[in-house]
């Protein structure tokens, strides 16, 4: 190539994209060639996640490249396989098609991983192998002749190590070597099934027959691992006593960073109070943009430690197993096993759960679990489970060793449980699911888990959840606080402020709505601007009821007055109302990013209505027929 | 000759055949194409690792370098020589 054409092909950036087996190492080793200058979002119209990244070769070029989703196979058997495909072979709307693929593969692994090679070079493209893992390998005692190899499947093969530093150089260099004169088009998809899989297995065994020799079959760690892991006896046991190790940790770890960042937001907003005029601004930046900050920011320990441990056991290879020990358990109620760890997460905040169900590779588990998550109990109804139950459940020894409080709390636990079971139940039965579900789960061997890779993947979560739920819950708070605020009281005014704002109005409106499950009007009034955050309900209800203490100590004022004025029916009927209830914007916001669609929030707001409604009518009703009045 | 999801924890064996399947299922996934894909292919060795409780299901099964876990009407399409 001559120095004029390198200067015109240097003009244009080459858009390399990444291909390869699950589990090969190609997420390590694309973290490997970008670091942090990745871009995350979905591919347009489906919720798969889209990561492009830059990087700039030892000769200087800049490259764009594409961390396709993992694929077994081009001929496409799940959504992620289909979108591999179709932007490698060019034909995705809006993507453009990539000037080479690097083909990674996992070197302990040629036997499986060579044949989406195989498929993938009949489309023609410029392509590059990427002998990934190979420290592994020869560890193991497998030698692989990478020039042979290239030879047999005529483009250059590289060894890399993408979780160690410099473990990239090879395919830059091999990078930088290639024209990128024009872009190549690739040939059509019926090339890929045009072979069986037979016969493609058969060319496999011949070219690693030729390139590879095994030294000693040592038996493997894994194996040797998985003997105790996925043991019918010690493997669930592993498992409960890992499982109850990250929920402590999610629960105890997170409070003092909690603590420490609710602080530090309440202080702004006393600095702010004292700093500034009583009025309008003052409230909006108070009440309204603090307090929403604030309960966005107060998440973001939990959702670290949560993601922490996810990224680490899925990292390690453990998040399989889990999902094979509990696979028969979910099964029951037509879940898939992975959906276990989105469930669990979801007793801290739904949030986390909602997200850590990417890990669910079907997309009908995935949307099942997210749609149910919501019904495990978060720890934004504890507040308001609290307050009822100290104003209305005596506290009473129950048979010498339950508490009749603690007996209610624990039942509202499994009510949640039992209610998400029946409505993952019904939504399987809806889809039509009722079939059986292929499994077919690859158990990766282990490994241990990376720092880089942890940190960039807890890095990432943050940073969605910072930006995109950050925004939309801050313009929801400002929202709500607005309609808490105007229109202000009149003078003369009898009841509190927020009596005759919007949300007053709302409210009362609302009360005639809930009247026949028992709600007073200032519970509605509560309501509302406890869409923003469960708990927020208590500190509305504060309000309402004109009191000006915050936080604990209002909940030990408000237990005696609402135990006056509410009857135990009505009592009864907000706790099964707060079981069910879809009161939290931020999730609704959160499975609209999730699922890319207004359609899943929608549907899981009416559901939860519906259920929370009919439960708290059954409530009331029985309760007063009950009480006799 | 017998199917996969009969053999023993612990057991090998051979892979002879596949069942065809149709197209079937709302993903639309040809389950028989899709096990030969990740390495159920006639000619490989196999060996089951570890069966599932209660009911001896998912199964763990080692195919070549990797490990796959099955459920029981997949391995049944399977058929395989024991050792």
């Amino acid at each position: 190539m001559g120095a004029v054409d390198q200067l015109q092909a240097a003009t244009r950036t080459p858009l390399i994209a990444l291909l390869g087996n699950p589990n090969c190492g190609k997420t390590a080793l694309f973290n490997r060639l970008t670091g942090a200058r990745q871009k995350v979002a979905n591919y347009a119209g489906v919720t798969i996640e889209r990561k492009e990244g830059s990087f700039t070769s030892p000769a200087g070029r800049s490259f764009r490249v594409l961390d396709l989703p993992g694929a077994y196979s081009l001929s496409a058997h799940t959504p992620d396989e289909a979108i591999t495909r179709d932007v490698v072979a060019g034909l995705r709307a809006g993507e453009q098609a990539p000037d080479a693929v690097v083909c990674v593969v996992n070197a302990t692994n040629l036997r499986l991983n060579l044949r989406l090679v195989l498929e993938v070079k009949r489309l023609g493209l410029p392509m590059v192998l990427a002998l990934n893992m190979v420290d592994v390998a020869r560890k193991r005692g497998i030698a692989i002749d990478a020039d042979r190899l290239a030879e047999e499947l005529g483009m250059p093969v590289v060894e890399t190590v993408a979780v160690q530093s410099g473990g990239e150089k090879s395919l830059l260099r091999a990078l930088d070597l290639m024209p990128y004169d024009a872009p190549v088009k690739a040939g059509p998809l019926s090339a890929i099934d045009a072979v069986p899989v037979e016969e493609t297995q058969r060319e496999v065994r011949r070219i690693l027959g030729l390139t590879t020799s095994h030294a000693n079959d040592s038996g493997n760690l894994t194996e040797h691992i998985d003997h105790v892991v996925l043991h019918p006896v010690l493997g669930p046991i592993l498992l409960a006593a890992l499982m109850f190790l990250v929920f402590q940790a999610v629960f105890s770890w997170a409070a003092v960073p909690m603590d420490m960042i609710q602080a530090g937001v309440d202080g702004v907003g006393q600095w702010v109070s004292a700093h500034m005029a009583d009025g309008l601004l003052r409230s909006l930046l108070v009440e309204g943009i603090l307090g929403g900050v604030g309960s966005v920011l107060v998440f973001i320990p939990q959702i670290l430690i949560l993601f922490f441990f996810i990224l680490a056991l899925e990292d390690c290879g453990y998040l399989p197993r889990a999902a094979f020990l509990l696979d028969r358990l979910m099964g029951g109620v037509g879940l898939s096993g992975r959906a276990f760890i989105p469930l669990l997460s979801s007793f801290a905040c739904a949030i986390p759960g909602i997200m850590a169900a990417r890990t669910i590779q079907n997309p009908r588990d995935r949307l099942v679990t997210i749609m149910i998550a919501p019904l495990m109990t978060c720890s934004a109804r504890l507040p308001i489970y609290a307050l009822i139950i100290a104003a209305f459940i005596p506290n009473r020894e129950i048979g010498g060793i339950m508490n009749l409080q603690g007996l209610v709390l624990f039942v509202l636990y499994l009510a949640g449980i039992a209610g998400a079971m029946a409505v993952a139940w019904f939504f399987k039965r809806a889809m039509g699911a009722n079939r059986q579900q292929p499994l077919m789960m690859e158990l990766p061997s282990y490994h241990w888990p990376h720092l880089r890779n942890l940190a960039l993947g807890l890095w990432e979560r943050v940073k969605i959840f910072l930006s995109r739920v950050g925004t939309i819950i801050l313009t929801l708070m400002v929202l709500l606080w607005f309609l808490s605020s105007f229109p202000g009281a009149p003078e003369g005014a009898t009841h509190p402020p927020i009596y005759y704002s919007i949300a007053g109005m709302l409210g009362r409106g609302l009360a005639v709505i809930f009247a026949p499950i028992g709600f007073t009007w200032q519970i509605c009034i509560a309501l509302v601007p406890g869409l923003a955050a469960r708990e927020v309900a208590v500190g509305a209800l504060g309000t309402v009821y004109a009191l000006s203490q915050t936080g604990d100590a209002l909940a030990t004022s408000l237990t005696p007055i609402i135990a006056q004025s509410w009857t135990l029916p009505t009592a009864l009927s907000l706790l099964a109302w707060y079981v069910f209830a879809p009161q939290c914007m931020s999730t609704l916001s959160v499975v609209r990013r999730e699922t890319n669609s207004m359609r899943y929030p929608l549907l899981m707001a009416g559901y939860m209505f519906a259920l929370a409604y009919a439960a708290s009518f059954l409530t009331y009703r029985i309760a007063l027929a009950a009480l006799g009045s | 000759m017998i199917t996969l999801d009969t053999l023993a924890a612990g057991q090998s064996g051979t892979v002879i055949h596949l069942a065809p399947t149709d197209r079937h299922g709302d993903a639309g996934v040809d389950v028989s194409r899709r096990l030969m894909e990740l390495g159920f292919v006639p000619g490989e060795r196999i060996r089951m690792l570890k069966r599932g409780l209660p009911g001896g299901d998912p199964l763990a099964v080692r195919v070549g370098e990797s490990t796959f876990a099955l459920r029981r009407f997949e391995a049944a399409l399977i058929s395989i020589k024991p050792e």
